[in-house]
């Protein structure tokens, strides 16, 4: 691979390209779905591939191509310079790369068991019991689960020397039940909604999630919830537990301090962000209990945004991102770098597959636990009057990242800090910065979890990126409830 | 304010250049040497092979300038087997004896390991394939849309560039083009392809504090105006600056067609009827009954003008046309070979209306079934202009596009999202002034009860749903719960 690699490489700079790297990346994908007790899907797929990134005339290209022949490399390479004299024709200044030393290296995703080692029927089993757990509860009536586990060996090559060879490994499971009666739909998942919990890890994470003993109690609420009452409208103490407070970090911090969204690219798509420059170092995003760091080393945990170097050869760094509720960082790739005055990437640069354009992503970009003790009982305990919502159920934002709506599947309503009773289709609202401005309380370490979104799209044409998110459950004050149902 | 008008393209087509690997796409011969050499590989029972294949160009570009210029080639061929009623999918892109011969172990290894499903039908022939009704045979391939060049895609942009400058404004989007191929071969002898092209524009402008946008793709590149979209998205935003901001409440509503489709769409996940089956379909105990207002006729149809896509479904079946929605009726839903089966011997087939396999289903094994992907929201019978619907609002809320939407309540079909890129007051039958955006939380059963009226259908396209032939729409108390910030 290094060959076919280095061979794009001189033929890049052949052509004209002041800069060029290419990475070659072979995925395996394993992806196994039960049904009602049936299995939904049972599938693998092999994927390999070339993209080659060239720079000439000081404007970017890119070319890729899954015929890894020497000719198909040449032509490939030769297409990426070609394509970026094109981009010259319309360039306001030459691109400027951030420099940043020619590593040399290889690293594996540290794990215990190989999830490709594990038997499919091994597998299969599982989820199916799982289904059966949940299923044996009366009213349940669509049981849902999966299982993937994902390998990516990539080999990185740059003009400037720079030859990584990394292979990840991400895994994840879990399962949703369903239940309808009468003009209801009601649902709860475990671990997680929408693909369950993922990391960077072996086939120990899906031991650690204990899905069978977790199934009986899912169900049961997927029932309840029609006996439940309508969460009530108005504002409110809110407590988010950590699965949730991930996907808000992920859509109220983590988009908007992309600097490419920043700056513009992403305007026609994804959108821009309301973190213009001038606010780095100056606003007041959150309280002062909020610490936020983008780190995809591995020290910060098995994210799915962790790694040793990001696609465009920067090695894992963490990033301040929001310094006791000062705005301190973004995410920032070598292009990038200088637009905020940084000596170097902040190795946040990372591309689907082979055949996409590596962009600025999301890494780990995580909510740092509480210093002094706190559970989430305790948490519960020390609130008057509030709502605890569970498990994200919807979620959309405005296109700088200001206005947010969430939907969760399961609330319970506290008072004199006890759980009262159970709410259903709880939702809540709000601006960015006034959210966690009114954050008052963190959960400590052991309520931490660094939770996976497999999902994050972004990019023309679009990438999907699996980033990771740590938090503990959290208390929010005066936050307005219920806004989904308004009006209905 | 005028929906969005095609014309022809004034690209100046350079010669086609060599494909990203030097080679033509793979053809329909090459695809079948191919599953022949599979089958050889396989002791499975059944064989059948979908071949997905694209090259794909993209110049995307931001600040009045291309930042990001990108083209790839990929063919995956995606292996099934069936063995003794136990079905697995393993998938591969490279051809070589050994990648091919571990995909079919990988997929026969996978069904092996299965309980067999007694609901599993054999593999279809090229006759049960073929259907009854028309076959759609439409030309998706053009010449023109092939040959664009990297040098054709950044003239364009650079002429979009110039408009932005002229208006003193910035502006973001992409220009793209592909050529894409869909195969299914199968050992009962079924062999089915398909080659189309597709080129899009989507262009934002973006003043101090506003910001237009349009979109548009076509397989046939002289269908598209980069100009006159570009044009047409600076006029928004220059027309737009200053917004205003009025408080949210229920009102009229001027969606362009665009918004109306990324809206609409939301529900077509539901008209299947394995989601009926799962009792998951807001349509559950619904079919049949008056669920829309009598002005709401759609339908899906494959063989439209105005679609694109290929004309089978994920077994080789052909993509039959099927009416979901007749005056407001929910009519019926569409169904995979293997759901049709399944829904006659259920005990929710009285309530489910006709069952018939149309041609809709995804690629098996699955647990969605199918769902229709060329919707045909029908227009009135005398179809108004966006400007004849402005001018009949006294106070309303002309939308260009709608974003983020997701869904709130699955049975109510309760979605939420954004307003973005042109949003305006209407009063008095005219265009005001520019508004700050809203968020919506609106009910997609409501929201067709309430259509005052519709456009013509045209094709359009958004970000949160797929390509439809829809027209623009006025919706009467559309409720926006939220404003935000600009």
């Amino acid at each position: 691979m290094r060959d076919i690699a280095q061979l794009a490489l001189d033929t890049a700079t052949a052509r004209g390209a002041s800069y060029a790297d290419a990475r070659v990346v072979a995925i395996r994908n394993r992806s196994l779905a039960t049904k009602n007790g049936r299995v939904g899907h049972a599938s693998e797929s092999d994927s390999l591939g070339i993209g080659i990134r060239a720079i000439a005339n000081g404007a970017w290209g890119f070319a890729a191509t899954a015929d890894l022949g020497r000719d198909a490399v040449v032509v490939a390479a030769a297409r990426a310079v070609e394509i970026a004299k094109a981009s010259a024709r319309v360039k306001r200044e030459d691109v400027r790369l951030a420099p940043e030393p020619a590593a040399v290296a290889e690293w594996t995703t540290p794990h215990r068991v190989d999830p490709f080692s594990t038997s499919v029927e091994q597998n299969i089993a599982l989820l199916v019991r799982a289904d059966a757990q949940v299923r044996a509860v009366e009213g349940v009536t669509l049981t849902e689960t999966g299982m993937n586990f994902v390998r990516e060996e990539s080999w990185f090559l740059s003009s400037e020397g720079a030859d990584i060879h990394q292979t990840k490994y991400s895994t994840g499971a879990g399962y949703t039940a369903y239940a309808f009666a009468g003009n209801e739909i009601q649902k709860r998942s475990y671990p997680n909604s929408f693909g369950g919990q993922w990391q960077n890890l072996g086939y120990e994470l899906i031991e650690e999630m204990k899905l069978v003993e977790n199934a009986r109690r899912v169900g049961e609420e997927a029932v309840a919830l029609h006996r439940a009452e309508q969460c009530p409208e108005g504002e409110f103490t809110v407590i988010l537990d950590g699965s949730q407070l991930g996907l808000q970090i992920h859509e109220s911090i983590g988009h908007p301090i992309e600097l490419d969204r920043v700056l513009g690219m992403e305007a026609n798509f994804a959108g821009t962000s309301f973190l213009t420059l001038e606010k780095l170092g100056n606003l007041r995003y959150g309280s002062d209990l909020v610490n936020v760091v983008a780190d995809a080393r591995q020290e910060h945990g098995p994210g799915l945004g962790t790694f040793a170097y990001d696609d465009e050869g920067v090695a894992a760094q963490s990033t301040r991102i929001i310094s006791n509720g000062r705005f301190t960082g973004y995410l920032s790739s070598r292009e990038t770098a200088h637009m905020i005055g940084a000596a170097r990437s902040g190795g946040t640069v990372r591309a689907e597959g082979w055949n996409r354009v590596p962009m600025i992503r999301m890494t780990n970009v995580s909510l740092l636990p509480g210093e002094s003790p706190l559970t989430l009982e305790q948490l519960i305990a020390d609130t008057e009057h509030g709502i605890y919502m569970e498990t994200n159920k919807s979620w959309s934002i405005d296109d700088k990242r200001y206005n947010f709506q969430f939907g969760c599947e399961i609330g319970w309503e506290i008072r004199n800090g006890k759980r009262v009773r159970m709410l259903k289709n709880p939702s809540y609202s709000g601006i960015t910065t006034e959210f966690w401005n009114s954050l008052d309380a963190i959960c400590s370490r052991q309520d931490w979890t660094l939770w996976g979104t497999p999902n994050c799209g972004k990019g023309q044409p679009q990438q999907v990126m699996g980033t990771g998110h740590g938090a503990s459950p959290a208390r929010f004050r005066k936050i307005k409830v219920g806004s989904a149902y308004k009006g209905s | 304010m005028g929906r969005v008008q095609r014309g022809f393209g004034r690209l100046r087509l350079g010669r086609r250049t060599k494909a990203v690997n030097g080679e033509a796409m793979i053809s329909k011969e090459q695809a079948g040497d191919i599953f022949d050499r599979i089958r050889r590989y396989s002791s499975a029972d059944e064989v059948e092979v979908f071949f997905s294949g694209a090259r794909f160009a993209l110049t995307r570009f931001a600040n009045n300038a291309i930042h990001q210029n990108v083209e790839d080639e990929n063919c995956v061929a995606s292996i099934r087997t069936n063995l003794g009623g136990r079905t697995a999918r393993a998938a591969a892109n490279q051809f070589d004896e050994a990648s091919l011969r571990r995909a079919v172990e990988a997929s026969e290894s996978l069904a092996r390991v299965q309980e067999p499903d007694p609901d599993l039908l054999p593999m279809p022939d090229a006759r049960e394939a073929a259907g009854t009704d028309r076959s759609v045979r439409v030309t998706r391939f053009f010449e023109h849309t092939a040959a664009i060049t990297p040098g054709d895609r950044s003239e364009a942009v650079g002429r979009i560039v110039a408009i932005a400058d002229g208006h003193k404004l910035t502006t973001a989007g992409i220009y793209s083009s592909s050529e894409s191929v869909e195969g299914i071969f199968n050992s009962r002898g079924l062999a089915e392809w398909h080659s189309q092209t597709l080129a899009e524009v989507s262009i934002t402008m973006l003043a101090e504090d506003s910001s237009g946008w349009q979109k548009l793709n076509s397989p046939d590149v002289r269908n598209l105006d980069p100009a006159q979209l570009a044009e047409t998205a600076a006029r928004k935003a220059v027309e737009s600056a200053r917004p205003r901001e009025v408080p949210p409440g229920k009102y009229a509503v001027v969606l362009e067609p665009s918004a109306a489709l990324d809206i609409v769409g939301f529900m077509f996940w539901d008209f299947s009827g394995m989601a009926i089956l799962d009792q998951r379909s807001f349509l559950n105990g619904r079919i049949g009954t008056q669920l829309f207002g009598e002005n709401i006729n759609i339908w899906d149809d494959a063989a439209h003008p105005l679609q694109a896509g290929s004309p089978f479904d994920g077994e080789g079946m052909q993509r039959q046309r099927v009416q979901l929605v007749e005056k407001g009726i929910a009519k019926r839903v569409v169904y995979a070979r293997g759901t049709a089966a399944k829904m006659k011997k259920s005990e929710l087939a009285d309530k489910a209306g006709p069952i018939k396999a149309t041609g809709h289903g995804f690629l098996l094994p699955n647990e969605m079934g199918e769902m229709p992907q060329n919707i045909v929201v029908g227009g009135a019978e005398k179809p108004q202009s966006v400007d004849q619907m402005i001018a009949s609002t006294e106070r309303g809320i002309l939308v260009t596009r709608l974003w983020y939407i997701r869904e709130i309540d699955p049975y109510e079909k309760i979605v939420t999202g954004m307003t973005r890129d042109g949003t305006f007051l209407i009063e008095n039958g005219k265009v005001q002034f520019g508004l700050r955006n809203f968020r919506f939380n609106q009910s997609l059963i409501g929201m067709l009860l309430n259509v005052e009226a519709t456009g013509a259908p045209v094709r359009a396209c958004g970000e949160e749903s797929f390509d439809m032939v829809v027209p623009a729409m006025k919706v009467k108390e559309f409720n926006f719960t939220e404003v935000t910030r600009f």
